[in-house]
């Protein structure tokens, strides 16, 4: 539970940080546009990873279960812009449906 | 309303890890899904605390050019500045941007407010499902995870660098998770950020 605390304070203070860093501490120098191409960049790669191991990770391996179904539906759902109700409970559905049938 | 729904899944999901309380205060100071959720998937992973923040800040890097963006556009003393900025959110970034570079601070906050009462009453109300429901899996709730960063990413990787990096990350997530503990196939994926800043746009 400590670790927890620590993970919220730490990314509380962080998060400030990155906000203020532009208005405050910069004062309008600007940051050196390869770094700045390189922090706008970095949410992409990360969400994208975050998809793949929470789609088909299962602690140090890769399998295919149920999720799959799930992640799929999102993808659909979201390309043909459903409410994020219908992504968020219709993944979920798709998924508790897929280990019932199984 | 779409940040109410994504708020709710956060409590649901952190419940059975965090407990009521850790939820709501997290959502309360971070105010920020990416992180939230990306540290919490790191943790229910099991990986370390320290992965988890590491995780958390690189999403939230964009903030660090979000604001730089926003600078300009703030006046008065540091504090009215500071004031302005820790709204910022993705939604309201974009609400407020005039298309000329410049942002209207008013309306940047006036976007936030409804944003921010949306995000920690609906941790709440999603803490308080979480505690009554049964089996997580059963009711196909490990799947919101992917489905929440499926959301994200649609909105964040627009045009041919983002789609590079994107595309670059999943694949040394996807190599790597066999060999590395939990949490660091989600950091090595900002090497992809960094070799696809070297294309050209």
């Amino acid at each position: 539970m400590t670790a927890i605390w620590v993970v919220i304070a730490a990314l509380a203070l962080a998060t400030a940080a990155l906000k203020l860093a532009g208005p405050l501490a910069l004062g309008g120098r600007p940051l050196p546009v390869s770094a700045l191409s390189v922090v706008e960049l970095l949410a992409s790669a990360l969400l994208a990873a975050l998809v793949v191991v929470e789609t088909f990770g299962n602690g140090r391996s890769l399998i295919l279960d149920a999720r799959v179904l799930g992640a799929a539906f999102a993808v659909i759902a979201v390309w043909r812009r459903a409410p994020m109700i219908v992504v968020v409970l219709g993944a979920a559905a798709v998924t508790a449906v897929a280990r019932l049938i199984y | 309303m779409a940040v109410f729904a994504i708020a709710v899944s956060f409590g649901v999901l952190a419940h059975p890890l965090m407990g009521s309380v850790a939820p709501i205060v997290m959502s309360v100071f971070v105010f920020s899904g990416a992180a939230q959720f990306g540290a919490l998937a790191v943790l229910i992973a099991g990986g370390s605390a320290g992965a988890a923040i590491a995780a958390g800040v690189l999403l939230n890097a964009r903030y660090l050019a979000m604001g730089l963006a926003l600078a300009p556009s703030l006046r008065g003393r540091a504090p009215a500045r500071a004031a302005f900025a820790m709204p910022l959110v993705d939604a309201s970034w974009a609400a407020a941007s005039r298309g000329d570079g410049t942002f209207d601070p008013w309306y940047l906050v006036g976007v936030s407010i409804p944003q921010y009462v949306g995000w920690v009453s609906g941790t709440v109300v999603g803490v308080l499902i979480g505690s009554r429901l049964g089996n997580p899996k059963a009711l196909g709730l490990d799947a919101l995870f992917p489905a929440f960063f499926i959301v994200l990413l649609f909105e964040e990787a627009r045009g041919r660098r983002r789609l590079a990096a994107a595309a670059g990350g999943a694949g040394i997530a996807l190599v790597l998770t066999p060999f590395v503990p939990a949490g660091l196939p989600i950091l090595a994926a900002a090497a992809a950020a960094v070799s696809a800043s070297r294309r050209r746009s």
